[in-house]
């Protein structure tokens, strides 16, 4: 007998363990692709990711199956088909590569490619982008969680309501106190009546075919008494589902993502602000169940945008950076309430600023924003090249200054400096390194 | 049997495929296969599987069960990578050697489709599984599936018992030496007396029992291998170890003086699975052949029975056209001689033979030409021989000419490429020995032996590698297995080449 089986619904991902196997193995050529990748991204494709994946290309060193195989060279004879106009003694100079014609013989089992490209899922890609990443601070100041409620099975109750009747339970039940109680069957009731008919059905029955119709009567009523008496489903059977009602608890972030865009921001330095935006929200998107983007621009006043306008609008004015603090205040007040929401800071600016304005940043981080935020990184960006600029700390200008007072006195800020896109991603690494545990206290 | 109305004579019409008129199809399928063509198979299993999971079959070889490894998870990506680009279709189907013989149908194909692959997997493949030698001689269709239940199971616990990177290690070097992992010719010595007392002792208390591939080892045994004499001279010292051993997995298993008893396993689990496919690398122009042929005589027939609509008859035949067509030499398409056009044309051209020989095919073949049974002709070469030597018995002129054959000779000596012979009177014998040497599996793969180990002394373990026309090992990866082979050895291991004069 030769038979089918459907095997469709079968959980796929068979492979699943072969393939961490495989990532596993791969892992540093695949870190440092990925690094790369991020590093040379498009900003242009937004979410910077693709749900479907992304498609990495390592070097197969240390991915190679070695095996004895035959190397080119010797004397060898090929049987080929297609023969047209050769005739015996004829000759055909040899291709490129020597074992050409060895139908591929020879490099069926070698490094045929140097390169091995696939598709990493997104969270893989995730995974690995971000390996070894923590969110900053999480042991002094534990992340908000909002409660909700939800409802979770609890087993089985006696009473409810019939929507929540549990079949399976009940008849089961019901099945063992019937075969307990010795509950005729209806199978048994019909047999019984089916053989009174016929007696009764006699036209002249003997004394004994009486005597029998008689007993069987009497049986026939015992028998239905009990199977009214022995019910075939009883209240003691029923068995009802349960739901408990449960407090879920849900992890929230909001990133406020504050750039300057005044004149002095250009292309190359909106570009640099969108990747280091763009790694921050796919970093946090993979710590917490729910986050949200808030884009707010400034010159010399602020104002909250969507992301086209963010990146791409052009805009005229001079640059008060407080403003943009002021306005992210506001948000906050209005929306995003500190107890309910991980709130996260990342501001990007070219390091201008005007006039006295950047004590009055200071102030307003200290004594308003950071103590609401889980976190706040600062990027300045700088002129390509200007590399005193870049290693020296000491060096900058008033923003700079102010805020280096700021990270002295608050651990959860950050501040770096950029000059070029390959440097965004180890700055971002460095500012979510995992901390040793026991910093001070904001 | 079925019993259709006349009129509605058709097994199935349109694309949709369902589980009935699989049931149908199957039922005409085997009918043919079965009282016309007279095969012998397995209980057929079929299953549908989606897209998915026939990627999954493929980076695991095929088999239902597969013990964990990287290298399959490497597969799988550049398959799945292969397949999401669309620089690469999936099989129609996958067919596993074992009882019951179990083959994997894709969801997607059409009715028409999953008939075409039912007689091809289920009834041709199915068949040659069952009746050739080499398959009933190497391998053990019932056991199978426990075995590869017990080497996943295993290899898992090992797994977990010593770390992913030890299993790794031990298996990423097996793998190595896998083709180096068969027996060729002899089978292994027989187990003692002493040996077989204890497995039978391990058996007892083993489910699967019944395997003709034992996993019974010198590790489950104790201690058996005790007792190697210092002063023995070399050739007592061989032939203790059993030496010149083809087998080196199997040399090591028994022999290394440093792997534990679960690495010895190990290796014992790849050279198994690699002896269980060694048959199929030696039949692929016959298993494919006769598969092909199989489906197309069923097609045929089924279709002169007008059960099969003319639009499903051309689905099929365009499909098994594609499948048999050979691009000539210089075809872009070429990529050396498609098994399956090769197998089926010369299994249709032996049916010619019998049928309607000419003068010429009376000379080659007196026993062949003009056989009133073509089908016993068919299986009797499905049952009893292997791609080399159907080839070399079966090959006809008729046929080299059909397929234009010639030999080029390729010497690293000489400039140029010389056409040695053609598809003529002069050539035929000589194309024809060539051609079936082309898949002499033994002649194809490097010979590489054990020749030497020294327990006692400085323990260096020598290979020998018998060099045939001149033919050296591909240098980057002898150096690679190597290697793993002096990880698995421990000490040091020498490869010596030796050439030997063939003459030709």
């Amino acid at each position: 007998m030769h038979q089918f089986i459907d095997r469709r619904a079968n959980p796929k991902g068979k492979s699943h363990g072969n393939r961490q196997r495989f990532l596993r193995r791969a892992r540093d050529n695949i870190k440092e692709r990925v690094d790369r990748s991020v590093r040379d991204k498009s900003i242009q494709d937004g979410e910077g990711v693709a749900a479907e994946g992304e498609k990495v290309t390592i070097p197969s060193k240390g991915l190679q199956e070695p095996r004895f195989f035959h190397g080119p060279g010797g004397n060898r004879k090929h049987v080929l088909p297609g023969n047209k106009e050769f005739v015996v003694g004829d000759t055909i100079p040899k291709p490129d590569g020597g074992s050409g014609q060895g139908g591929g013989k020879a490099s069926e089992e070698g490094e045929g490619s140097d390169d091995f490209s696939f598709t990493l899922t997104r969270d893989e890609y995730l995974e690995i982008l971000f390996d070894g990443l923590e969110l900053p601070d999480l042991v002094e100041k534990s992340t908000v969680e909002t409660e909700t409620i939800g409802s979770r099975r609890a087993g089985l109750t006696t009473a409810g309501t019939p929507n929540n009747l549990n079949l399976v339970r009940t008849m089961r039940n019901s099945l063992g106190r019937r075969i307990a109680l010795r509950r005729p069957s209806a199978q048994a009731e019909a047999d019984l009546e089916a053989e009174i008919e016929v007696l009764t059905g006699l036209p002249s029955p003997t004394k004994a075919q009486v005597a029998l119709l008689e007993d069987l009567q009497t049986r026939l009523e015992a028998l239905q008494r009990k199977r009214k008496v022995v019910g075939y489903i009883d209240p003691i059977d029923l068995r009802f589902d349960t739901h408990v009602p449960e407090k879920i608890k849900k992890s929230r972030a909001v990133v406020f993502c504050l750039m300057d865009v005044s004149g002095s921001m250009q292309e190359r330095e909106k570009d640099l602000g969108k990747r280091f935006f763009l790694l921050l929200h796919l970093f946090l998107s993979r710590c917490y169940e729910h986050t949200e983007l808030v884009f707010i621009r400034h010159t010399h006043v602020a104002e909250e945008v969507d992301e086209e306008t963010f990146f791409y609008a052009r805009e005229t004015g001079g640059t008060i950076v407080s403003t943009a603090l002021d306005k992210m205040r506001e948000v906050i007040a209005e929306r995003f309430p500190a107890q309910e929401w991980n709130i996260y800071g990342a501001q990007v600016s070219d390091g201008e600023n005007f006039g006295n304005d950047s004590v009055r940043c200071r102030k307003l981080l200290l004594d308003d924003l950071l103590p609401v935020c889980q976190y706040y990184a600062y990027m300045e960006i700088v002129e390509e090249g200007a590399d005193a600029v870049l290693n020296n700390p000491e060096a900058g200008d008033d923003l700079w200054q102010n805020y280096r007072t700021v990270k002295a006195q608050t651990p959860h800020f950050e501040m770096q400096r950029v000059s070029h896109a390959a440097h965004i991603y180890p700055i971002f690494r460095e500012f979510f390194l995992p901390r040793i545990k026991g910093g001070q206290n904001a | 049997m079925l019993d259709v109305k006349p009129g509605s004579n058709l097994l199935f019409d349109g694309p949709e495929w369902s589980f009935e008129l699989l049931e149908k199809a199957r039922d005409a399928i085997e009918d043919i296969a079965l009282n016309d063509l007279g095969l012998n198979v397995y209980q057929n299993q079929i299953e549908i599987i989606s897209a998915e999971q026939m990627l999954d079959a493929y980076s695991c070889t095929g088999l239902p069960l597969m013990y964990q490894h990287w290298s399959f998870g490497k597969h799988f990506a550049r398959d799945e990578a292969l397949y999401r680009t669309g620089r690469q279709g999936l099989a129609y189907e996958i067919v596993i050697n074992s009882n019951p013989c179990i083959s994997y149908n894709m969801e997607e194909n059409t009715m028409a489709m999953q008939t075409l692959v039912m007689a091809h997997a289920a009834f041709g493949h199915n068949h040659f599984f069952k009746n050739n030698y080499l398959f009933l001689q190497w391998t053990d269709a019932d056991g199978i599936h426990d075995y590869l239940a017990f080497a996943k199971n295993y290899i898992a616990a090992c797994e977990e018992r010593y770390g992913l990177d030890a299993v790794e290690e031990i298996l990423d070097s097996a793998h190595a030496l896998q083709t180096q992992g068969v027996f060729r010719y002899g089978r292994p010595p027989k187990p003692t007396a002493q040996e077989l007392e204890a497995m039978q002792r391990v058996r007892d208390g083993h489910e699967s029992a019944r395997s003709l591939l034992d996993i019974w080892t010198d590790a489950t045994l104790g201690k058996t291998k005790e007792g190697e004499h210092p002063d023995e001279p070399q050739s007592a010292r061989r032939k203790s170890l059993n030496l010149p051993q083809e087998n080196i997995l199997y040399f090591l298993e028994k022999h290394s003086p440093i792997l534990k008893p679960w690495q010895r396993e190990l290796l014992r689990i790849v050279r198994m699975l690699a002896q269980y496919f060694y048959p199929q690398k030696q039949t692929k122009v016959m298993n494919e052949g006769c598969a092909t042929f199989v489906h197309y005589y069923i097609i045929n027939e089924l279709f002169s029975q007008g059960r099969l609509s003319e639009g499903a008859f051309m689905e099929m035949m365009h499909s098994h056209t594609n499948v048999v067509l050979q691009p000539e030499y210089d075809d872009p398409r070429y990529s050396g001689i498609n098994p399956y056009a090769l197998g089926f044309a010369m299994m249709m051209d032996i049916k010619r033979i019998c049928e309607t020989p000419t003068q010429e095919d009376r000379e080659w073949f007196p026993d062949l030409a003009g056989h009133a049974d073509w089908r016993a002709v068919l299986r009797d070469a499905w049952a009893n021989y292997r791609d080399e030597s159907f080839i070399q018995q079966f090959l006809s002129p008729h046929l080299m000419r059909k397929f234009k054959l010639f030999t080029l000779v390729d010497d690293a000596d000489q400039k140029d490429l010389v056409v040695s012979q053609i598809h003529n009177r002069a050539g035929y014998k000589e194309i024809r020995r060539s051609l079936a040497q082309q898949y002499d599996l033994a002649y194809l793969e490097p010979d590489i032996q054990v020749t030497d180990a020294d327990l006692s002394g400085d323990r260096r373990l020598i290979l020998s590698h018998t060099v045939r026309d001149g033919i050296q090992l591909e240098e980057k990866n002898k150096e690679e297995v190597l290697r793993h082979l002096r990880t698995l050895w421990g000490y040091d291991v020498c490869l010596n080449a030796v050439e030997t004069v063939v003459e030709r």
